[in-house]
């Protein structure tokens, strides 16, 4: 038996629901439907009246999850694509990031942002938003690469205080299997050595963890051991293991679907810059989507974000300085 | 009380209806005294950032404070002075925020009319207006996911704030889910400078409830027993199980959006209308004509609430400012879930 990385979001949901009285899910298409994904499929009916169907306004989906959550419910809400999410931005950014920093009541929630390139789904269902989320204080931002991250995160992100962004990525949804749910796993905030090396550290998170596996792979016949550290949360970002991970390597390279100003390979390359400048051999890189809106048709999208290929060759010219 | 109040409204009169009146009146005071005191305070240096004021607006602001419960859930907004007092707000809370204290439930990382304690259901405004609608739906959806009933959520917002989306989204989402939401519109004429017709094109904003699939409410703002009237009918409607309520209420702001802005753009054929009426001095009259106050009595409340104000800036003065070297700058609750680099690179 195997399970994919769709369907351990919703055994995630559904543990959730299970074990807390106080959980319930909000979203577009989320009850009897079971989401435009499925990823809250036979929720409705295996828990009555916790799961419910929301009109298509995102601003008052989030806003509704704030309310509820100051009076101690822990509400997940669905956007269909995170595209969508910038129409509720204000309710996330101003509202549930503010409240217990302002109030001291803790704003519990989790907004599951389906995100992440898939081909054929262009501009406004492709978007990657985990770096504008963590730009603002009082949120926390996950993107799981893993089968078993994705279930335990969401598992964990559900139980947090904070309000949680959750970065599901479309393309791992059916792609990635796994032959079992975890039973333990590590703690939020930490990284993950997803692959041992000691000539180049490539960070990357979410799909890109799985690129850069593949360039790694594609590296080791040319005799070149890359260590592939996961990210996991971008926010709060373990900026030790990557410190450490540097300190063994001297090379770093990061890795990001998101476009490419500011962002998390900028913060990540200015955090070892700042801290570990002595630790780097050759000076950082960093591989992000095209400073273009998502391309529609599959030669564009494909030469658009990093892959495997270009991880590598960026990794090569590193390696040979 | 309320549908005793009305019965004897309609009865021509009744202890019940004097007793609400008085007390209504007395938080306006209050209310406007408050406000007095803040502006003076603000014109001599003594308040960091905007001051925001709710002249004209105090009838229809208490009429909600004074129809909830102290169960149900209030948002208010920058003109709700003298609602914030009825439902249940100190003067020192208001005072202990507008100064900075660092003793207030705000600690100075917000200020003036961003205030409130969320976990009494009384919920602290961000400045985007119609944010708040659903954030009182949430409130409303979470007590009823909880099984607990008879209970209103209130809120208010001005002519402009009807034109943002999440006042749309809101509302339609109330109807949706037959919140028991009671939605109060200021229409006090200006968005700041903005006037009505260049923030709306319908005849009228209670023609919008019909829309939504939600009841509709006009009444005068300037006018005290028909704000009561009004509020106190919305409010039980929505207890009753009647959904959400729109109440628009038509006056005027009596001063400037805050007190930096001197409202030279009020046209004054709006000022010398009955729209123009201050709502304080009409309630005066309602209290001397109905013989239910005396004007030495009126002079006696408003010793007292000066009394009160005074003695509570006194205290507030003396209360510390926040000190940012003892501040927590996190903005998350969980420890273990704090960012560690500006510790270490900082």
């Amino acid at each position: 038996m195997s399970i994919t990385y769709l369907e351990a979001i919703r055994e995630a949901q559904a543990v959730a629901l299970r074990d807390d009285p106080r959980v319930f899910i909000y979203g577009q298409d989320v009850g009897a439907f079971g989401g435009a994904f499925k990823a809250t499929k036979n929720l409705a009916k295996e828990f009555p009246g916790r799961v419910f169907d929301a009109p298509i306004s995102e601003d008052a989906m989030v806003g509704l999850a704030v309310g509820a959550a100051i009076e101690g419910l822990r509400p997940i809400i669905e956007m269909q694509f995170a595209d969508f999410s910038t129409a509720g931005f204000n309710q996330i950014v101003n509202q549930a990031a503010t409240l217990f920093w302002r109030t001291k009541v803790p704003c519990s929630l989790t907004v599951r942002l389906p995100f992440g390139g898939t081909s054929g789904s262009g501009p406004f269902h492709s978007q990657s938003l985990e770096t504008i989320y963590a730009h603002y204080p009082g949120l926390i931002v996950m993107t799981p690469a893993t089968v078993e991250d994705a279930y335990s995160m969401l598992i964990a992100a559900v139980a947090i205080d904070d309000p949680v962004i959750f970065c599901e990525h479309k393309f791992l949804y059916y792609h990635l299997k796994a032959e079992a749910l975890p039973s333990e796993a590590l703690p939020i905030g930490k990284a993950r050595i997803a692959r041992e090396g000691r000539d180049l550290t490539i960070v990357a998170y979410s799909a890109m963890v799985h690129e850069a596996l593949a360039a790694a792979a594609e590296l080791a016949p040319e005799g070149w051991q890359i260590e592939v550290v996961d990210l996991r949360t971008v926010k709060p970002l373990d900026t030790d293991t990557v410190m450490a991970s540097v300190a063994r390597t001297g090379r770093l390279l990061c890795v990001g679907e998101a476009w490419p100003w500011g962002g998390v390979t900028a913060e990540v390359i200015a955090r070892v810059a700042s801290e570990g400048f002595g630790l780097l051999d050759v000076p950082p890189q960093r591989l992000n989507a095209k400073d273009t809106p998502i391309p529609y048709h599959p030669n564009l999208w494909a030469a658009h974000r990093p892959t495997a290929r270009a991880i590598a060759a960026a990794a090569r010219k590193m390696l040979r300085l | 009380m309320y549908q005793t109040v009305l019965d004897a409204e309609a009865g021509g009169g009744s202890a019940a209806l004097r007793d609400l009146h008085l007390s209504a009146y007395r938080f306006m005071l209050q209310a406007r005294l408050l406000d007095e005191k803040l502006a003076s305070l603000y014109r001599a240096g003594k308040i960091h950032g905007g001051v925001f004021l709710s002249r004209g607006q105090e009838a229809l602001s208490v009429s909600i404070g004074v129809s909830l419960r102290k169960t149900d859930v209030f948002s208010p907004l920058i003109r709700d002075s003298a609602g914030r007092l009825a439902f249940g707000e100190s003067i020192l809370d208001s005072l202990q925020t507008c100064l900075g204290s660092a003793l207030g439930p705000m600690r100075g990382r917000d200020g003036n009319v961003h205030r409130g304690r969320p976990r009494d259901g009384y919920l602290a405004m961000i400045s985007h207006l119609g944010a708040m609608i659903s954030v009182v739906n949430g409130a409303l959806f979470a007590r009823r996911f909880k099984g607990i009933t008879d209970v209103v959520g209130a809120t208010c917002i001005g002519d402009g704030g009807t034109a943002t989306g999440s006042f749309h989204e809101a509302l339609n989402q109330a109807a949706v889910e037959k919140l028991p939401l009671v939605l109060v519109v200021a229409n006090n004429q200006y968005a700041y400078s903005t006037p009505n017709d260049r923030e709306f094109a319908c005849a009228d904003l209670a023609d919008r409830a019909v829309g939504y699939g939600v009841t509709p409410h006009s009444v005068d703002g300037t006018d005290l027993s028909a704000c009561l009237a009004v509020l106190g009918r919305a409010v039980a409607q929505a207890r009753a199980g009647g959904g959400p309520q729109l109440v628009v209420a038509s006056l005027l702001r009596l001063c400037g959006h805050g007190e930096h802005d001197d409202a030279g753009y009020i046209d004054p054929k709006i000022k010398n209308s009955p729209l123009g009426r201050d709502c304080l001095k009409v309630a005066e009259d309602i209290l001397i004509s109905r013989q239910w106050a005396d004007a030495t009595e009126l002079a006696q409340w408003r010793n007292e609430a000066v009394r009160a104000i005074e003695t509570t800036v006194a205290r507030v003065q003396r209360e510390p400012a926040p000190d940012p070297f003892a501040e927590q700058w996190t903005a998350v609750s969980g420890t273990d879930l704090r960012e560690t680099h500006e510790e270490l690179g900082v």
